[in-house]
This record gives structure tokens, C-alpha cells and sequence, in this order.
């Protein structure tokens, strides 16, 4: 029991550890996939190949003037990028980042926690993160930031609901809400089954998901609540130092953990192909699942900023258009095929 | 009325189609084109270590010239400040005296020559205003500083040490060389 104590509390710290390292390379990888599509070197002075930049960044940040302007309310002022950070972590304790290690007879579930309600967390804690928004642009006291505030909750709400029914269908097909049963349910090869990624039953959510997973992220082409042409800054305008740091930092660990939620929902999450077939150890399974899963998630990361720097941002109507009108029917649309076919098929 | 170019375009504001409204095959074609570049060669010169070459006639930093037996060329006429259109260049006359015929070619010299780096825009019209053939533009580059003050170069920085000649040959033009063989000129002698 002691054991498994201690392990979930490794397991706590590692997954908080491994977020804020993706983040922050994140943020280098960003510059430079942005400069290799557009046929530049990117930063490449700190270290070999620049791989000491976002150090050098976060020092740079830390070391800022920390400037909150008086008619602002402080409290919420600092209590906003707190918010969106702490939200941004809390997301990453359901996700399943591996099988199960077996040590001793004791085995030991590469999870955090396994709460049988695993998604509804999820977007319940993603839609918390909107009041870290809200709070920092409304504190600022600030034309912009607020504009951007209210951008931010506006287009988050309404690409909320799209999100939440495409995972309605999904969630049909599975008969469950928790990520971990998700993730087996795509296992392939078990008991000589084949269990396909879920992305080849529900292309349909997939698309609509990660659409809806930009918007919720603020990425472009739906970063309207930050758009520098506009705004200035959107709602971290008034923000300096690491309080800026925080909200930008949160929202590399959003893409972090979104792209782990749409590799564990709709890309097998830590299963690989033939994964059973191989005749592995099966802590080596877990191993090589876990190296899977983070293969996906850099590529979805990726993904994300390949959109990013290839879309020109959506105008602020034609954003809510393709909210409300486009993506919400579709995602409708896909739900009921979904309960047709699975009422068809069980008959 | 007559275009003026061939290649304006008529604007039509027709409907999109359906594919055109969801966007996403543009989105491919988009994504497309850029991991395209992905794997192209970047255009970008790593400047401190590696320096791209220069125009013959590029205009950086001035020399002050110094004729073949080491005197200075200048004879601080002021034509170069006059014809400075931004205003860049002062000095200071002054007359040579006796014993100083090594250091100064004709009986006038700049006792202080200053160019602002700052104003000047390097369009080269002082060395054209130039009739003793003094100033000169090179392919140096005026290096970056903190303040502004140190961008005033005295005739410390810009007259040529005797023992490091700047090479001006590629900023002489053909009428200019063809101009200097006509050795009855005083100009040449």
C-alpha cells in the first residue's frame, strides 16, 4: 500500500514535471518550426542549436519589472494566471500515460488517478481554466484585455458544446467516460481481437474535436482572444513578468495536454500496432506504450503548430459562424448516425 | 480608359461553393505548401561568422585618404558638407605651418573632421563633391554601440593609417580613372 503511495506521489511530481518541460520546449519548437516553414533558422544562439532558449527565456521573464497597474483590482489581478495555470496542470492527472509496471508482484498503473468519469473532468477543469482569463482581462482594468476576456469566454463556451457532443458519439461507442478503459478499449490484439484506433470509427468527431480543440487551446487560426493586430496583447496586455510568463506557459501545457487528450480519445492513446503480436515483456509493452503515446502527442503538438503558422486567423463572425452554425449541427448530426448505426448493429 | 497594366484582375463576388466553405481542402493545400518548405534550404546568412559578399560598389563606412607619400589628401574645402544632404559632416580649417608638408599635401588641412555615422545616409554624394579625391566610401561597416555619442567619428576613425591602406580602387569609376591620366590637370599632378 505504502508503495503504491509513494509511487503515485513520483507519478504526481512527473507528470508535473514532464508538462512543464514540454511546455517549455514547446515554446522552442514553435520558433522553430515557424522558421523552418518559412524558410529560416530560428533561435539558435543559446546552447547548440538553441536548445538552451527557453531557459534563457524563462530567466528573461523572471527577471522582468513586475508592473500591476494601480487602478487594477490586484487580487484577482494575480489571481487570474494562477487560475489558468493551476487548471492547465490539474487536466493531466486522469490522462493514462502508460499500462500497467509490474515490480514485485505489485503492479503499479502509469495513471494518476483512473476516476470512472475521466472526460467529464476534463472538460469540467478546461472550462474552469476560462475564469483565469476572464479574471486577469477584467482585473487589468484595461480596454483590450477585457475585449480579449470576453472574446476568450465567448469563443470557448461556444466551441465547448461542439467538443462535448462529438465526444458524446465517441463515448456511445465505448459505453464509458474514463480515459483508461478508452485507451483499452483501442488495445490491439487482444485475444486475437482487433480493436482499430477510434479516429477510424469516428472520423467525423475526430475533425470536429480538433477544430474545437484550437479554438479551446486560443491557437490559431482561432486566437482571437490574443490577436496582436487587434488587441495588442489581448488579455495578458497588462500582464508582466512571470504573471505573463504563467498565462503563456499555461497555454503550451493546454496544447500539451489537448494533444494527449486526442491521442488517448480518438489515436490509441499508449497502445501501438501489434503491440500483443511481438511477444514482449509486458513491462517493456508499457515502456514502448508510453514512448507510443508521447510520439503521438509530439506529433499532435506539431500538428498544432503547423496549422498555426500555415491559417491566417478566422474573423470574429466567421468564428461564431462556423461555432454555432457549421460545427454544432455537424456534431449533431454525427451523434445520431452514431446511435443509428450502434441501434442497427446491436439488433 | 486604358489599363495601365496587364494584370489587374476583374473582382467577382460570387458565392462560395460548398467546398469552399468548409474550408478544408484550402486548409490542405495550405499544409501542403508549408511542410514543403519544411525541407527547403533557409535563406538566412549567420551574419557575425559568416559575412555574405559585398557590391563592388557598396557605400559603408568613409576613409580619409592619404596621397602615396602618407599626407592627408583633405584640404578641408567643405565641399563634401555642402553637398551632404543630411547633414552629416563638420570641420574645422586650419593652416599648415612650417615642417608639417609630410603630414598635409596642400597649405590648408581639417584640423577636426567629424561625421555623424547617425545622419549620414551613405549615398556617397561627398565623395562625388570630393575634388581632391579625400573621401571615399568603403565596403566597412559602421559597427553597432550602445550610445549615441560614440557614433561621431573624428578624423581618428576615418583617416587611413599609413601602414594599413583602405583600398578605394573598385569605388573609382571609369571616367575617374580615365580623368586621372590627363597629367596636366593640377588636380593629377
Amino acid at each position: 500500500m505504502m508503495s503504491i503511495f509513494i509511487f503515485k506521489v513520483i507519478l504526481v511530481v512527473a507528470v508535473f514535471a514532464i508538462s512543464l518541460f514540454m511546455a517549455a520546449y514547446s515554446t522552442y519548437a514553435e520558433r522553430k518550426v515557424a522558421a523552418f516553414m518559412q524558410d529560416r533558422i530560428g533561435p539558435d544562439r543559446a546552447g547548440p542549436f538553441g536548445l538552451l532558449q527557453p531557459l534563457a527565456d524563462g530567466l528573461k521573464l523572471f527577471m522582468k519589472e513586475e508592473i500591476i497597474p494601480t487602478i487594477s483590482n490586484k487580487f484577482l489581478f494575480v489571481l487570474g494566471p494562477c487560475l489558468f495555470m493551476i487548471t492547465a496542470l490539474m487536466t493531466g492527472a486522469v490522462i493514462p500515460w502508460g499500462d500497467t509496471l509490474t515490480f514485485g508482484g505489485v503492479s503499479y498503473a502509469l495513471q494518476i488517478t483512473d476516476i470512472n468519469i475521466g472526460i467529464l473532468y476534463v472538460f469540467g477543469v478546461v472550462s474552469i481554466g476560462v475564469y483565469g482569463i476572464m479574471i486577469g482581462g477584467w482585473a487589468s482594468n484595461n480596454k483590450f484585455s477585457l475585449l480579449g476576456a470576453i472574446r476568450a469566454s465567448a469563443q470557448m463556451i461556444s466551441y465547448e458544446i461542439a467538443m462535448g457532443f462529438s465526444i458524446i458519439a465517441l463515448v456511445m461507442m465505448t459505453g464509458t467516460l474514463s480515459l483508461k478503459e478508452i485507451s483499452v478499449f483501442q488495445g490491439g490484439g487482444v485475444d486475437g481481437h482487433w480493436n482499430f484506433w477510434n479516429v477510424v470509427y469516428q472520423p467525423f468527431s475526430f475533425l470536429i474535436f480538433i477544430i474545437c480543440a484550437f479554438a479551446e487551446c486560443n491557437r490559431a487560426p482561432f486566437d482571437l482572444p490574443e490577436c496582436e493586430t487587434e488587441l495588442v496583447g489581448g488579455y495578458h496586455t497588462e500582464f508582466s513578468s512571470m504573471k505573463l510568463g504563467l498565462y503563456l506557459f499555461a497555454e503550451y501545457i493546454n496544447m500539451f495536454i489537448s494533444s494527449a487528450i486526442i491521442s488517448t480519445l480518438f489515436f490509441g492513446g499508449y497502445n501501438f500496432p501489434f503491440m500483443h503480436d511481438l511477444g514482449l515483456d509486458a513491462n517493456m509493452i508499457t515502456i514502448l506504450g508510453t514512448v507510443a503515446l508521447f510520439t503521438k502527442i509530439v506529433f499532435f503538438i506539431f500538428f498544432f503548430m503547423w496549422i498555426r503558422w500555415t491559417i491566417p486567423r478566422f474573423r470574429y463572425d466567421q468564428l461564431m459562424n462556423l461555432g454555432w452554425k457549421g460545427l454544432l449541427p455537424l456534431s449533431i448530426l454525427n451523434l445520431v448516425i452514431t446511435g443509428a448505426v450502434i441501434l442497427y448493429f446491436n439488433k | 480608359m486604358q489599363a495601365l497594366t496587364q494584370r489587374s484582375k476583374i473582382v467577382s463576388n460570387k458565392k462560395m461553393t460548398f467546398l469552399e466553405r468548409i474550408y478544408l481542402p484550402a486548409i490542405l493545400g495550405g499544409v501542403v505548401i508549408t511542410i514543403k518548405h519544411m525541407f527547403q534550404r533557409s535563406a538566412t546568412v549567420r551574419y557575425p561568422e559568416k559575412e555574405r559578399e559585398f557590391s563592388e560598389i557598396y557605400r559603408g563606412q568613409h576613409v580619409l585618404k592619404r596621397d602615396d607619400n602618407g599626407a592627408e589628401r583633405c584640404t578641408a574645402c567643405g565641399l563634401c558638407a555642402v553637398s551632404c544632404p543630411a547633414e552629416a559632416i563638420t570641420m574645422v580649417a586650419e593652416e599648415r605651418k612650417k615642417g608639417e608638408e609630410k603630414l598635409y599635401r596642400e597649405e590648408k588641412y581639417a584640423a577636426t573632421y567629424e561625421i555623424n555615422m547617425l545622419r549620414c545616409i551613405f549615398c556617397g554624394l561627398c565623395e562625388e563633391a570630393c575634388p581632391k579625391e579625400a573621401i571615399f566610401l568603403t565596403d566597412r561597416i559602421v559597427v553597432t554601440d550602445y550610445g549615441r555619442d560614440s557614433f561621431i567619428y573624428g578624423k581618428d576613425k576615418l583617416v587611413e593609417p599609413i601602414d594599413q591602406r583602405v583600398d578605394v580602387s573598385k569605388r573609382q569609376t571609369k571616367e575617374v580613372l580615365e580623368f586621372k591620366k590627363q597629367k596636366q590637370l593640377t588636380h593629377n599632378k
